[in-house]
């Protein structure tokens, strides 16, 4: 046996966990499922068919702000195919609005939202009318024959000016015309020490809105069952029982009669992680026609109706002293969150991590941070991988390579000079963020030598003076995952921070499991499957993982915010261990044997005296179900359990980091970059599966540098989305990524036996700093500096007056 | 099973082709895409519809040995073709050799690209059985993934290359 201290097993080091033979934690194994998706025999939403089953359709406002003066539906319903035409005051007195507020945030607010726009729409997008019919292509024929008298209003569109004292109030009802939320944080004499520096510098920084584009849309199936009362809804989600909690409620069903199925899902990114009005309207017309209802969105409403993020105005400020010791980070910062803030989670969150992580890495004396987050008549916000942590990972990295370059200092020497110690934790940042124990320095030593920093620098003088502005470019990072209770469901949002796995022993002595959590490509299959098998000593192929199916699942949060593997992987951990005493005193009643003598190997239980088999397993599971009379001499065999795992030492999570360098050239008469290398050292604790961890930083990493380089959704001043195409909205392609180079450092938390952090999202949150980073330092010897995102080609040749 | 469509009477073209090896008789809307005719009419869910508008390549199926943007072709197109989805090509022999690369290169998150990157990789080794890792990702470009941020396709697709470059007669 491990050992084990305060009943929890005493980690270490990593290598308790990575010297495991075979498919266990810390294998790199090819992912559980890895055939169904390369074979085509994945089952998304969309290829769900269900008898009877009615395809919807939505009209969505084609402006940014208007009234809805009357709808007329008397056409499209008389249309051949078409079986219902239905209007947000039809809806109405169905279901309870969404309300998108957390109610732990002092002074956020927002306004009911109703899956159908009432009067007003107030987004380009915005779902007005529902059409059902056999057919989608009969639904969208249609939506060409309804007729909708629009009132156009004033459009909302710049946050700033949605801020003014005679904006227009989107929400008439709220107190404060269009402001979502406000945060101020002042710790520490911010003035004096700027007064008292050698240096200080700000930047006004902004990032364009962006959006997940996750290759499958968004979509549900509905079907509810009158016979049975019984609403089952499939879905690709990440939060299949937060899902359930919010369609019941808001359709007042008990949450025993709503059944939520997680099916595969094609990318998510945080992307489904809501409750969309469209979906919502899709599943309550199931209830109303006792059809089987099917909704997935085509490209274009994608990009008008999924969640956009990141579209901050930040003024950021970094002070330092004549020792090159950083005094001060201050930030002003001003977020637009479209229309309304997203329900169960709101849309301010990338802003209180903008407040609670200044400046994060580094120990310094005084912190300023003001936020306002303004509703505007666009898209509504909601969460994408990192949520706000690439933001204040981009502000306070943008702000220490300017400091490091004015000063003259090698960016390297002067974050380890400003560095927290490792030996420095657990600490509490001037916000008051509790951080357990990062490792920044021993990153960026490992990241140092992985890049040969040194012959970099000599290549890019080189470089230089054949002409050629290259540029290198780091980012320091903290990332969040196993969330606490103070994310969400303090503020009362129905997330469940307490995740429950069940491992249940079949006759033939397989294992079948069951968690709420998802897999939308994150491997979180694999890795329950791998923590499961290993501790049960079993292969792989003997342990199967079912998903998120709320009918057959313990509640669950869900997979977000990088918890997937630390939480629900800790459930099944804590599951496992608890099946694995209950087999071995059954082995030990069964055939006589003390049960400290016998171990699980392979599917036997062996008696470590003499090192026999006893019998295997599955023996002992027959036994135990069809022949309980022999266990007569001890309880009855309890060869399924449950076992629930919540992170409670640290409220506001468990802090990953790590570090990312990039290295770019610059065509200073094009203003295109070409992204030459790329690496990442990032510490996520214990690491089940490091191929699969490796291409969770890979892929985030590729999404950080398209917000850096490529992507927006550029509005003009109406309020209109311009590029709502995949041809006009540009993600990364593979011709022009670069390969990427990947480091460990294991810090394992302690705050769970397993020891495993998060990893999906610190690709991201660094990876957008340090291409700004690169791009900036390979045009300094220019004078060229680019503070908004993306870096596009134009920014740069304006940024070294090449054109303007 | 039946599958929907929206033909009203006498509004289809009928087409024969060959599906997945398989003689096919449909009557067609004139309207229908090639991919909504594969997953709504056949029932093969394995070609992946993600833009509609030809640029993310999931919906990439093989027509006369071509790859081909099914939401861009029109299922009359398909007349008197050979057409193949994922779901037929599992004993072809390049697609094999790339599915076995695929999933030991951990070349795929959500594999909502997959069987599209599978096709396209397939047409590129037929005509480049010794391909540049270069001119890998410039003839994946047109399939977009999300998830992976590609350097594990590249690979895979790589060593699908040399794999089948070795059981094609030794490294040339």
């Amino acid at each position: 046996m491990r050992p084990r201290l305060c009943g929890r097993l005493a980690v270490e080091n990593a290598e308790v966990f990575t010297i495991y033979k075979g498919e266990g934690i810390g294998a790199a194994v090819p992912r559980v499922g890895a055939k169904r998706l390369v074979q085509g025999q994945a089952h998304y939403c969309d290829d769900l068919e269900l008898p009877r089953m009615v395809h919807v359709c939505f009209l969505r406002s084609p402006y940014a702000h208007a009234r809805i003066a009357s709808i007329d539906t008397a056409v499209a319903r008389a249309m051949p195919g078409v079986v219902s035409v239905l209007t947000g005051a039809d809806l109405r007195s169905h279901c309870e609005p969404f309300l998108g507020i957390l109610s732990h945030l002092p002074g956020m607010v927002s306004a009911p939202q109703w899956p159908l726009a009432l009067e007003t729409a107030r987004w380009q997008g915005e779902p007005v009318v529902m059409i059902a019919a056999q057919t989608r292509a009969l639904a969208e024929d249609a939506l060409a024959l309804v007729e909708v008298d629009w009132e156009p209003l004033e459009p909302v569109v710049d946050p700033e000016a949605a801020l003014a004292q005679d904006a227009t109030a989107i929400h008439p009802e709220l107190e404060k015309a269009n402001l979502a939320y406000e945060a101020r944080v002042d710790r520490g004499d911010f003035a004096g020490e700027v007064a008292r520096s050698a240096l200080c510098l700000s930047l006004n920084i902004s990032t364009t809105r962006v959006t997940a584009v996750t290759l499958e849309p968004r979509g549900v199936v509905a079907k509810w069952d009158a016979g049975r009362e019984e609403l089952t809804v499939w879905m690709g989600t990440q939060v299949p029982h937060m899902m359930q909690s919010v369609l019941a409620k808001h359709l007042r069903l008990s949450e025993n009669r709503v059944r939520v199925v997680g099916m595969e899902t094609g990318g998510s990114f945080g992307l489904k992680i809501h409750a969309y009005p469209d979906e919502f309207a899709a599943v309550m017309l199931s209830r109303l026609l006792g059809r089987p209802v099917k909704f997935i969105a085509d490209r274009l409403e994608s990009f008008s109706s999924d969640v956009h993020a990141r579209a901050h105005n930040a003024r950021v400020e970094i002070a330092v002293s004549p020792d090159h010791r950083i005094r001060a980070f201050g930030v002003d910062g001003l977020l637009g969150i479209g229309a309304y803030s997203k329900h169960p989670r709101g849309s301010v969150n990338e802003v209180r991590h903008v407040v609670n992580l200044l400046g994060a890495p580094y120990q310094f004396a005084a912190l300023h941070a003001h936020v306002r987050v303004a509703f505007q008549n666009k898209t509504p916000y909601g969460m994408y991988r990192g949520v706000g942590h690439p933001i204040v990972c981009l502000l306070t990295e943008m702000a220490v390579e300017c400091a490091a370059r004015k000063l003259k200092v090698d960016p390297v020497e002067f974050r380890f000079k400003n560095y927290r110690a490792d030996s420095d934790y657990p600490a509490e940042l001037l916000s008051g963020t509790k951080l357990e124990a990062l490792s920044h320095e021993a990153c960026l030593r490992q990241l140092v030598s992985l890049m040969d920093y040194p012959a970099l620098r000599k290549a890019q003088a080189q470089a230089l003076a054949d002409g050629r502005y290259q540029g290198i470019g780091f980012a320091t990072f903290v990332e969040n995952s196993n969330h606490g209770a103070a994310t969400y469901g303090r503020g009362g949002a129905p997330i469940a921070a307490n995740d429950g796995c069940t491992v249940c022993l079949q006759v033939d002595g397989t294992v079948l499991c069951n968690s709420g959590v998802t897999d939308t490509g994150q491997g979180t299959e694999t890795a329950l499957t791998q923590i499961v098998a290993h501790t049960l000593d079993l292969p792989l192929s003997a342990v199967r993982m079912q998903l998120g199916d709320t009918a057959a699942a313990p509640v669950s949060g869900g997979n977000w915010g990088s918890r997937g593997t630390g939480i629900a992987g800790e459930a099944a951990l804590q599951a496992s261990l608890a099946l694995k005493d209950e087999v071995l005193r059954c082995a030990s009643v069964l055939w006589d044997v003390p049960q400290g003598r016998i171990s699980l190997n392979g599917g036997h239980l062996v008696d470590s005296i003499g090192g026999q088999s006893l019998g295997t397993l599955a023996q002992l599971c027959q036994a135990a179900y069809v022949r309980p009379d022999l266990f007569k001499s001890g309880p009855i065999p309890q060869f399924a359990v449950t076992r629930f795992y919540a992170q409670r030492e640290y409220d506001g999570g468990i802090y990953t980091n790590g570090v990312q360098a990039s290295m770019v050239e610059v065509d200073i008469r094009t203003g295109c970059v070409s992204l030459l290398k790329h690496w990442i050292v990032d510490d996520c604790g214990v690491v089940i599966n490091p191929a699969l961890a490796d291409e969770q930083l890979r892929g985030a990493i590729v999404q950080g540098i398209g917000q850096a380089l490529l992507e927006g959704c550029l509005y003009d001043d109406q309020g209109q989305l311009m590029n709502a195409t995949m041809a006009e909205y540009l993600t990364p392609m593979a011709g022009e990524m670069p390969d990427i180079y990947v480091g460990h450092v294991v810090t394992p938390t302690r705050s769970s036996e397993l020891g495993a952090k998060g990893v999906a999202e610190a690709g991201i949150t660094g990876a957008i700093a340090a291409v700004v980073n690169a791009v900036n330092d390979a045009l300094f010897p220019l004078n060229g500096q680019v503070t908004d995102l993306p870096v596009t080609p134009d920014r740069i040749l304006k940024a070294i007056g090449v054109i303007h | 099973m039946t599958y929907l469509n929206d033909l009203g009477p006498g509004t289809g073209l009928n087409i024969e082709l060959q599906l997945n090896g398989q003689p096919v008789r449909a009557q067609v809307s004139v309207r229908q895409n090639l991919g909504d005719f594969l997953r709504e009419s056949q029932g093969f869910k394995g070609t992946h519809i993600g833009c509609e508008h030809g640029v993310c390549g999931a919906c990439t199926v093989r027509v006369d040995g071509r790859a081909v943007r099914s939401c861009l072709s029109l299922a009359v197109q398909a007349d008197a073709a050979q057409v193949f989805t994922i779901e037929g090509l599992s004993d072809d022999p390049v697609v094999r050799v790339l599915q076995d690369s695929f999933v030991n290169c951990h070349a795929m998150q959500c594999g909502f690209c997959t069987a599209g990157m599978l096709l396209t990789a397939a047409e590129l080794l037929q005509v480049q059985p010794e391909p540049s890792r270069e001119e890998v990702r410039e003839y994946l470009s047109g399939n977009y993934c999300r998830c992976t941020g590609y350097e594990s396709i590249v690979n895979a697709v790589m060593d699908a290359a040399q794999t089948l470059r070795k059981a094609g007669g030794g490294e040339r």
